[in-house]
């Protein structure tokens, strides 16, 4: 956090100032560690057994805060007596099919509801579609009503079979497999369980580091276990708290250029779940469920209205019908092994670097190389503006320029103070920046760019009959003359009440029945009143410590999500000291220093009578007002592909053999099997010993992503200039590395150069009775700029999580030597050689169901 | 020049007779160093803007003179930031005016060399043609059973998370109604 998000690092800084203890985990020891009071080394990609180690330790010694898990939670709610854990069956859940790498969830559901379960086929079709992603500001479906055991002693009540999961993951087991020491590591665990409770809390932050791992989501779902057993949700100074890496990308998932997702969440149609307009609305809201999500109706008629406006109508399903669907996984990767094959035409790059910031930097250069035209957007000249003309496949011979056939076109880009509009951080909140100067010689805003490009497209097709043009047609798509007015656009996001003309000021008010209108319903308020909330900048010190007429958060201008659960069931704040939202019983409202995240008037004692459904069942105390059931989840009956609770398994490139299960990996991790997307070998698979070291990656505090906004500036260049890998002393020793001079790390993908450092900022750790050295190096670097170097993500390979399809880039294998990597086609020579002595041949399989397979095999088919 | 003023130009009088005994602030300030003021305070306006790089969004005042960018400063109203900025928050003056910035727009043409120089509008409306043709010659109806499917798989776009809410609204909005589905961003990533 110090490293990437200085500033932010102040506040932990003064948590330390006033008594907080801070406890850094990290396979790297950084400034975070410097200034933490407890830092531990641990071994990448083995979290969830840490932090499965961490809930073992609170369900066997009863730490939990008993009174917020009863009544906030599932935990006394009963599963079905048909799920079957991985402890029984070796690292998987019951349900999984080894054709597929699916599971059939029926018997993960609650007792009584199994018929409710996602089959096979849907699970198949979410995982390509990465469905996981619609649950940010929803959770999953689930019927409302579920057979519970309030006394927690049911064997099938979710805290036994939680309790059960995790008794394996001991001390022991996480001085195993992570290198941590017992002692270190129960000094973690009292740190965390002593400061939570009534009178405490405890936050948990991270890094988007976490996300990028095979199973990503699962680490966080683990995290997000912790803290609401502890009650350390919804509360002060709690909370799992994203650290983001970018201005606005929150904002880009809020309101996203993601292929799965239309704004606030809501589903792109896919062909067969979604045929008919009825089907889109009925798997957004979930009928007979708990929550606000059941007014999804309302939401999705108003963003159909927004972009259709008038040519929108109940008689045409509000244009429903003029949306494009989709068929199966259409995300960047797989977008980018199409390009290799040929069947992309064109691409769009807007303010992005895949070049050098995506995974399988040779894969996203030899794709380009292969369209008919790429547009480029960016400030300054990028990698993936010049992959054919200095890029490294032109060193080595694979791109020859007068060959490729790629038109290029370079659009300068308008700088973030050339253009007015919002940013929304990473606390969900939207800021708005004012246009300070005009843009730079050809600068131009992507809303200009967008908004020319779609006039231009319009005036081509004015007149058309054809079908597939009419949703071009009809848009409403009228931003003025030249530059669009940024706040006219927030506007339109923000909706409309259709009837009056004016500006809504909350999603609440939003219609069905095509009355109102709105682009992103969890953005609705950010213009209450007909002012411009994101532009409000009432000083930090004239306001409470919330500081709610700062910006403007969704939704609602809420700073803290599910509030309610800082109040006892009762509506009582748990203690004065983390008072926060509670029940005012004289005036019959909630109050507080946020805006409570409660209907306001719904008085803690408030039972829905019986068969409600959406917003009237939530009871006075379901606290998690946006979940089915109106609990946090400690289990997750469904919304995921891999498993109902986090599962220790080996990330897709590891040399230690899965030391809890026969499931070596996580058995649905998205895999793209293919000549030129090798993985290197992992046991029970042979030659392991090929690349025998763990890497992993991150950002240095003077550098920024992919370096299109920092290896260009000259004072940031001079902070950083050169692209480094750290090694422990121990491992310099092993391989003969040289401090300052050179090496080169190699994966079955690539061999990059680095200068050397030396450090014992990195530790050799012990698992599993041998010595486990890991590397770190930075990614920022490429072929452009003010300084150049290799690039990391050159050497990682395309594996996905299920559940996001977000690819494993922090952690894989690898092997480092002394000296420089080869150059030219004897680069190529030298990385083959090492694909040979791995065993991977071009049509090498890596296996993914692993359980029962002691006896290694070559994976070849 | 009176004798005061006379005498308080020498840098000695000023170091023994005034707050700065070791002569390494005020005493030891030149005529010249005396007149100088801060970019700050000579600017024409400020606009209130937020940090470009990571997501903790701190508050930046951007300092404007003469229509260019003249200084960027942490704004200390933020309640996020107080004020504060990083090494490259702190940078972000010459990210906006660096000689480095590209200003023009530049073409490859296939089997290209190098860039050759395109006017705005020219490639403004060769996009427009591209993007035009690669969709009718990749549009799909309807899936082998029937069901609609309105959409090309011939255009594929990765964006930024730089870019503003409303600038990635519009691009949703537009490629969404032309059909074009393989529309990514840096949030996957």
């Amino acid at each position: 956090m110090a490293e990437a998000h200085p500033v932010g690092f102040q506040w932990v800084i003064e948590a330390k100032n006033r008594g907080a203890k801070v406890i850094h985990v990290d396979p790297r020891f950084t400034r975070t560690s410097a200034l933490a009071h407890t830092y531990l080394p641990v071994r990448a990609g083995a979290d969830i057994a840490f932090l499965g180690g961490v809930v073992n330790y609170i369900l066997s010694n009863e730490k939990d805060f008993r009174e917020y898990v009863l009544a906030y939670t599932n935990a006394s709610m009963l599963v079905s007596e048909e799920f079957q854990d991985t402890e029984d069956l070796d690292g998987l859940f019951s349900g999984y099919d080894p054709e597929t790498n699916t599971y059939d969830q029926s018997s993960w559901q609650y007792a009584g509801q199994q018929d409710e379960g996602q089959e096979e086929e849907d699970s198949h079709v979410d995982r390509e579609t990465a469905s996981g992603l619609e649950q940010e500001s929803h959770g999953p479906p689930i019927p409302a009503d579920v057979p519970r055991d309030p006394t927690l002693q049911d064997p099938r009540c979710v805290y036994q079979v939680l309790k059960r999961h995790y008794a394996r993951y001991t001390p022991e087991v996480v001085e195993r497999l992570c290198g941590v020491p017992q002692e270190k590591f129960l000094e973690v665990c009292e740190a965390w369980t002593a400061n939570s409770g009534r009178e405490r809390t405890t936050a948990l932050v991270y890094s988007v580091g976490w996300t990028q791992h095979s199973v990503g989501v699962q680490y966080i779902r683990t995290g997000a276990i912790i803290q609401l057993l502890l009650g350390n949700m919804g509360r002060p100074g709690g909370g799992v708290m994203a650290l983001r890496g970018h201005a606005s990308i929150q904002g880009s998932t809020d309101i996203p250029t993601l292929f799965n997702l239309l704004p606030g969440y809501l589903p792109m149609p896919h062909v067969s779940q979604h045929e008919t307009f009825d089907q889109w609305i009925d798997a957004i809201r979930h009928p007979e469920q708990k929550g606000f999500w059941s007014n999804a109706k309302s939401y999705a008629v108003s963003l159909l209205k927004a972009y259709w406006g008038d040519a929108a109508t109940e008689e045409n399903d509000y244009g429903y019908g003029w949306m494009p669907r989709l068929t199966g996984d259409h995300g960047t990767y797989q977008q980018v092994l199409d390009m290799i094959d040929g069947k992309i035409k064109g691409y769009f790059l807007l303010g992005q670097n895949p070049a050098v910031g995506s995974a399988h930097g040779r894969a996203q250069r030899l794709g380009m190389a292969n369209l008919d035209w790429l547009v480029v957007r960016d400030l300054y000249m990028i990698e993936s503006a010049t992959f054919w003309k200095n890029g490294p496949e032109v060193q080595t011979g694979e791109i020859v320029p007068e060959e490729c056939k790629t038109e290029v076109f370079f659009m300068p880009a308008a700088s973030h103070v050339e253009k007015e509009g919002t940013f929304t951080q990473t606390q969900r909140m939207l800021q708005w920046r004012e246009k300070a100067v005009e843009p730079l010689g050809e600068a131009t805003s992507e809303l200009w760019f967008f908004y020319h490009l779609g006039k231009i497209i319009r005036e081509r097709l004015a007149g058309s009959t054809r079908t597939r043009d009419q949703a071009l047609l009809n848009l409403t798509w009228d931003y003025g003359e030249d530059e669009p007015d940024g706040e006219a656009v927030l506007k339109e996001i923000n909706g409309y009440d259709l009837t009056t003309g004016k500006l809504l000021s909350s999603f609440t008010e939003m219609k069905p029945d095509g009355t109102t209108s709105g682009g992103c319903w969890i953005y609705t308020g950010v213009f209450k009143d007909g002012v411009n909330q994101a532009n409000r900048r009432k000083p930090g010190s004239e306001q409470n410590y919330v500081a709610p007429e700062w910006g403007w958060a969704w939704p609602a201008n809420r700073r803290t999500l599910y509030n309610r659960a800082s109040a006892d069931p009762e509506g009582k704040p748990w203690s004065e000291r983390k008072k926060y939202v509670w029940w005012d019983a004289e005036k019959g409202e909630w109050t507080g220093d946020d805006v409570p995240d409660f209907e306001k008037t719904k008085p803690p004692s408030y039972r829905p009578p019986e068969g409600a459904s959406g917003v009237e069942a939530i009871s006075g105390d379901d606290a998690f007002i946006m979940q089915g059931d109106g609990k946090g989840w400690l289990y997750a009956p469904s919304g995921l592909i891999d498993g109902p609770m986090p599962t220790h398994y080996e990330p897709a490139e590891s040399m230690v053999r899965n030391p809890l299960y026969g499931q070596q990996a996580n058995p649905t991790r998205k895999v793209y099997q293919r000549s030129d997307n090798l993985t290197n070998p992992s046991p029970p698979e042979r030659h392991s010993e090929v690349f025998p070291y763990v890497f992993s990656t991150s950002r240095l505090t003077e550098h920024h992503t992919a370096g299109g906004m920092s290896r260009q500036l000259a004072y940031l260049s001079e902070l950083q200039p050169e692209m480094f890998v750290e090694v422990s002393p121990e491992l310099a020793a092993e391989r003969g590395l040289e401090h300052m001079g050179w090496a080169h790390i190699v994966t079955a993908r690539a061999a990059i150069e680095a200068k050397v450092m030396v450090t014992d900022r990195l530790t050799p750790l012990r698992i599993e009775g041998r010595v486990v050295h890991q590397l770190w190096m930075p990614y920022h670097w490429g072929s452009e700029g003010l300084i150049t170097g290799d690039s990391a993500n050159d050497l990682i390979g395309i594996t996905l999580d299920p559940n996001v399809l977000i690819q494993e880039s922090k952690v894989g294998t690898c092997d480092i030597q002394p000296g420089l990597r080869p150059t030219g086609r004897e680069l190529l020579k030298y990385v083959q050689d090492y694909r040979d002595r791995a065993g991977l041949a071009a049509d090498h399989h890596t296996p993914i169901m692993t359980v029962g397979e002691e006896n290694a095999d070559d994976g070849q088919q | 020049m009176g004798v005061k003023t006379w005498i308080e130009g020498w840098p000695v009088y000023r170091q023994l007779t005034g707050t700065d005994p070791l002569g390494r602030g005020a005493a030891a300030q030149s005529k010249k160093s005396k007149e100088l003021q801060p970019r700050t305070e000579t600017a024409d306006r400020v606009a209130k803007s937020v940090c470009p790089y990571c997501a903790v969004g701190c508050g930046q005042r951007i300092f404007v003179k003469d229509e260019k960018v003249v200084q960027i400063e942490g704004d200390p109203d933020s309640p996020v930031s107080r004020g504060r900025l990083c090494p490259k928050g702190s940078a972000s003056l010459s990210l906006v005016t660096s000689e480095r910035r590209q200003k023009k727009v530049l073409y490859r043409r296939p089997y290209g060399k190098d860039w050759e120089e395109l006017d705005l509008s020219t490639a403004m409306e060769m996009i427009a043609d591209r993007v035009l043709a690669a969709r009718d010659a990749t549009w799909e109806d309807a899936d082998p059973d029937g069901k609609p499917l309105n959409r090309t798989r011939g255009i594929s776009s990765l964006g930024g998370a730089t870019l503003d809410n409303e600038e990635n609204y519009l691009i949703k909005k537009l490629f969404t109604a032309m059909g074009a589905i393989q529309i990514e961003n840096q949030a996957r990533i």
